[in-house]
């Protein structure tokens, strides 16, 4: 236990509810603008998603495992690299375990390894459209019907950088957005692993199958960060994900915030119709003019804040938001590594065919457990010697269509029974794994919920799909980063532009909520 | 060899419409059709005697008033007689019932959920909203968002417009509604799984999607937009059968002097320096015109007729990439007699005149999708049933019964191989077994039936894998996009070809808008001496 901690003072200029890394990335750019912050975690680690845990002794992981979506801005607003943020492996290749045996290298950023020159073209086509939508992702989004010049030099960046990329680019983004993945590849590959690989890209952490329409959305989505200075490129932070969190923890910190781990917001305070603070566990009353919440759109509105302070209209769209997790993840502690993963770090791929897919996400519909479970696997220990002792290794794997809630039975009863699957399947790939497991563990969304308080145990706290994106994220009209009370903010993954670790969501929130003060200011008389 | 104006491949509605359109405006017209009848997949055949079967399509909804009016079709013999209702069976001898009348369907809900009945009113409104929205869009041409030319920046301006009409959070309303599942449109709106599937059913209908599928809301919208004597969303029949609306449409061609020529099949385009100057029919015969129109898919227009100069293959490759699946079929069924649907009183349930369902839930809708995925007809399909017969006596002898079963969702291949005889019987049977469950004794009624996989429709009526609308409704082949970026506009690859089929905007169903709008862009052609 983290010894007992109260808050310094009484009254801050803000509160952020939540130690995600996008709430530290909010709390420090506040701290930036010269805010009194303090942070509230509810768990003893920082980091939310990203926090590390030891799973065994000496293993250390945390639930995401790969970084690819970093966006620049935040890096560079909040100078993670001098805050200690260093990448393991900058660039990791994937290597696809094919269905019938045998793997195919997919390459990495700048390369398509055994794929061939079709596969990087098509890479480089999504980064182009990738890079067009971008910039606009490190912004608020624009009100429509407005003339708000901030919103109108949005959507004229936005359609410049879409025009920008000549005729017939524009067209064929303007049509592929709205796709599926599944038709995008049929379109450009014949190999059925090259295939199922993208589309396995597209579809992780959402609940879609290749065949369902705008994932083609979440594919580019995915491409539009840069880790590294590398678009599309896939790296290990040195330290787990964990890293990530500390060094913005640590440029939370040096920016003035207060950091209380082991305590969270119970409530929100509302009075005068506007948010005055938040309170305590314990009952004590925290007073701030300025509340931001990095939890989930459900938990910020629906338990923290409660419905009482919102119209039916808004809670209704609270209610029906979607945000049942997808993703399970399965952690081994290895006493070797089998030959066919002891080469040079790499992302590996269990992606099946398309049609493997597609039956592992129909299971999920019904809540069924998959058949085929879909899965991408990364070994941190083979570039980051600090995620495992000495000799040893860590299998970190995610595992796709996994319900939060099962149709027949539950949890308690199938666990065990779907781990044999996932270890009787990648023992079929990798032979010799299931003889080094020193001990295992599968987290299934409810655990994610459970452990982080994320509802639904969603990565992304909400669908990425297209009616939950940009404008309508988390409800149309609340997409500015600004709820219906005044005072309280949302900057989380459930905000724009969603989840994965960008830390776009909380450092475009803090930014929104600076200026709005500023607005504010000038309007007093 | 004869020189016309223009020449319309095709005698489907759109073709016909198209044509009708032209003649109309002065020009020299003649109309080449494969079949030996007109009417395209909007046709009644006489298959059994004494019953008329409407063939292909079945529901007169989203016929645009403006054709029916400029065209004058009620003079040609057309007349639509609108539903008084629907009805969603079940099996379990439980059903939920549509009416026109307000209360009556507020109070057939409220038997289900008084929160469903409360919520009807906000789903209407709603839906109403995106109707009224799309409404001007369907009778124009979809600007090229690409281009600086002035016609294309008025029409951005035009569209900007209509959508400015709106308030910002109708915007943001619009840009949800159009890019979300029918089903968590639903599931926002109602509890009850029946009448949740009742409403869904329009959202899947000619579509590769399921109800969860996103962009699915857009179908639901698609086969709301109808209008039938000015009633938002009404469903009507066409006396005499669909048919009647081709012949209604060539007869008010032909009295503009337009040609219609049956067992014409199309060979080759003949294109003379770059330019599309006149078709051969199989049989060696040649046509010359100014405008040589297509009324066939887009697939078939670009990769099925012979080029005498080759196009593209660049394009010939987005042609094959054109997204038409064929996902429905049909059951034409001639009756000893009215079937007795379970706790449905025959004699007094307006509701049985209107569309028959078989859609007790999203999920079972959801499920009949997976089957289609995997190759195989839904082993439990969602069916669209009509006895035209009851509204219009014509169809079938007195008495007697003519029932049309559109059935969802029906591959265009199976999984081990191409449709034969056999699988189509095995396909036949589990409808009507589930009929048979709705309406005990209904097999024994069934004088004469005729079975149709995608395969027979495309084989028949021409309609590449069967797919009733000549392409997805989806987001990437819609407005601008249909059928594909850049010939949005009615033309096609050379100078003188034009599209007129439901490849192009606005989509499909018998609603003659894109032979309507492509007879509007070869009229300015003509006028700005295009084509002289």
């Amino acid at each position: 236990m983290s010894p007992a901690m109260t808050p310094a003072r009484s009254r801050y200029d803000a509160v952020m509810i939540g130690g995600g890394h996008n709430g530290l990335v909010a709390a420090a750019m506040l701290g930036k603008a010269g805010k009194s912050v303090l942070l509230l975690e509810g768990s003893d680690a920082i980091g939310g998603m990203a926090a590390s845990r030891e799973f065994h002794p000496g293993f250390r992981t945390a639930i995401p495992h790969l970084l690819y979506q970093l966006h620049p801005a935040v890096s560079r607003a909040l100078r993670l690299h001098r805050h200690g943020l260093r990448l393991a492996a900058a660039d990791l290749p994937t290597i696809a375990f094919r269905q019938e045996g045998g793997t195919l290298a997919l390459g990495d950023s700048r390369g398509a390894g055994d794929a061939g020159a079709d596969l990087l073209a098509f890479r480089q086509r999504l980064a182009r459209f990738a890079r067009a939508l971008a910039p606009a992702l490190a912004r608020t989004p624009p009100r429509l019907r407005t003339r708000d010049l901030e919103s109108l030099a949005t959507l004229g960046r936005l359609a410049l950088g879409v025009r920008w990329l000549g005729r017939e680019e524009m067209r064929e983004l303007l049509r592929v957005i709205g796709m599926n993945v599944a038709d995008l590849v049929e379109e450009n590959f014949a190999d059925p692993t090259i295939k199922a690989a993208i589309a396995l890209d597209a579809v992780i952490g959402n609940a879609m199958g290749p065949r369902s329409p705008n994932t083609v959305y979440t594919l580019l989505y995915r491409l539009a960060g840069k880790t590294g200075h590398r678009a599309g490129a896939i790296a290990l932070p040195k330290g787990s994900m964990a890293a990530v969190a500390e060094a913005m923890a640590a440029a939370a910190r040096a920016a003035g915030v207060e950091i209380l781990t082991g305590t969270s917001a119970a409530r929100i305070l509302v009075k005068d119709g506007r948010s005055a603070g938040v309170v305590l566990p314990d009952g004590g009353e925290i007073a701030s003019d300025l509340v931001l919440s990095s939890a989930d759109p459900r938990r910020t509105f629906l338990e923290i804040l409660g419905p009482a302070a919102l119209d039916t209209n808004f809670v209704r769209r609270a209610r029906s938001w979607r945000d049942r997790g997808t993703t399970g993840k399965l952690h081994l502690a290895l006493n070797g590594l089998p030959a066919a993963l002891a080469g040079a770090p790499a992302r590996y791929l269990l992606p099946g065919t398309l049609a493997t897919l597609e039956r592992a996400f129909d299971s999920l519909k019904y809540g069924d457990l998959p058949e085929r479970p879909p899965i991408e696997i990364a070994i941190p220990s083979l570039a980051d010697p600090s995620a495992a002792p000495a000799g040893k290794h860590l299998l970190s794997a995610i595992v796709q269509y996994v319900p939060y809630r099962l149709a027949e039975g539950d949890w308690s009863n199938r666990r065990t029974g779907f781990v044999e699957t996932l270890l009787g399947t990648l023992e079929a790939h990798i032979p010799g794994l299931r003889a080094q497991i020193l001990a295992q563990e599968f987290l299934t969304p409810a655990d994610i919920e459970r452990m982080t308080g994320a509802s639904g145990g969603h990565w992304h706290h909400g669908e990425i799909a297209l009616d939950q994106v940009w404008m309508l994220r988390p409800q149309p009209g609340m997409a500015r980063y600004a709820t219906p009370v005044p005072g309280l903010y949302l900057c989380g993954a459930g905000a724009h532009p969603g989840g994965g670790i960008t830390g776009l969501a909380g450092y475009n929130a803090a930014r929104q909520a600076i200026a709005d003060g500023r607005t504010k200011e000038r309007s007093r008389p | 060899m004869e020189q016309f104006d223009a020449v319309v491949l095709g005698a489907g509605h759109n073709g016909l419409t198209a044509a009708a359109y032209l003649a109309r405006a002065g020009l020299k017209v003649m109309v080449l059709e494969r079949r030996h009848l007109i009417g395209g997949a909007a046709v009644s055949e006489e298959l059994f005697p004494g019953f008329t079967y409407s063939t292909c399509s079945y529901v007169c909804s989203l016929l645009r008033p403006e054709i029916m009016r400029e065209l004058d079709l009620p003079r040609h013999g057309l007349q639509v007689v609108p539903y008084e209702g629907s009805l969603n069976v079940l099996t379990n001898g439980e059903y939920l019932a549509s009416y026109n009348n307000h209360d009556r369907q507020m109070r057939e809900i409220r038997r289900f959920s008084k929160r469903d009945a409360e919520a009807y009113d906000r789903f209407a409104l709603a839906i109403q909203r995106q109707c009224r929205l799309i409404k001007p869009m369907l009778l124009m041409t979809p600007p090229d968002p690409t281009s600086l030319k002035p016609r294309d920046l008025r029409g951005l301006a035009k569209m900007a417009g209509i959508f400015g009409e709106l308030g910002e959070e109708q915007l943001y309303e619009t840009m949800r509604f159009w890019t979300m599942s029918c089903g968590d449109f639903l599931d926002e709106h109602f509890e009850t799984d029946v009448v949740k599937g009742h409403m869904a059913g329009s959202s899947i209908i000619g579509t590769a999607l399921g109800p969860y599928s996103p962009g699915s809301a857009y179908v639901l919208l698609h086969h709301y937009m109808g209008e039938v004597d000015g009633s938002i969303g009404a469903w009507g029949y066409a006396r005499g059968g669909m048919g009647a609306i081709s012949k209604a449409l060539a007869s008010a061609a032909q009295a503009h002097g337009c040609q219609i020529r049956t067992n014409a099949e199309v060979a080759h385009v003949i294109v003379k320096e770059g330019r599309a100057v006149g078709v051969a029919l199989k049989s060696g015969e040649e046509f010359y015109g100014r405008a040589i129109v297509s009324n066939l898919d887009f697939r078939r227009s670009i990769n099925g007729l012979e080029w005498t100069e080759p196009l593209d293959p660049a394009l010939k490759k987005k042609a094959a990439d054109f997204k038409i699946r064929g996902s429905s079929g049909k059951l034409n069924i001639a009756l000893d007699g009215l079937p007795n649907f379970v706790g449905i009183d025959r004699a007094r349930n307006p509701a049985l005149c209107g569309d028959i369902h078989y859609s007790p839930s999203l999920d079972y809708l959801e499920r009949a999708y997976d089957d289609w995925k995997y190759g195989h007809w839904s082993r439990k399909p969602y069916l669209d049933i009509l006895i035209p017969s009851l509204i219009d006596p014509t169809m079938a002898p007195e008495g007697k019964h003519y029932m049309s079963v559109f059935v969802q969702y029906v591959p265009p291949t199976l999984h081990d191989g191409p449709w034969t005889p056999a699988k189509r019987d095995a396909f036949g049977e589990t409808v009507i077994d589930l009929i048979e469950q709705m309406a005990p004794g209904f097999r024994n009624l069934i004088l004469h039936k005729q079975v149709r996989s995608p395969w027979d429709i495309e084989n028949e009526v021409g309609l590449t894998e069967g797919n009733i609308f000549q392409g997805e409704l989806t987001l990437d082949q819609l407005m601008f996009n249909r059928p594909i970026p850049g010939m949005a506009q009615y033309r096609g690859p050379r100078p003188g070809f034009y599209l007129c089929g439901s490849s192009t905007h606005p989509g499909g169903g018998v609603m003659g808008a894109p032979g309507h709008n492509a007879a509007r862009e070869i009229l300015l052609d003509f006028k700005a001496r295009k084509l002289a």
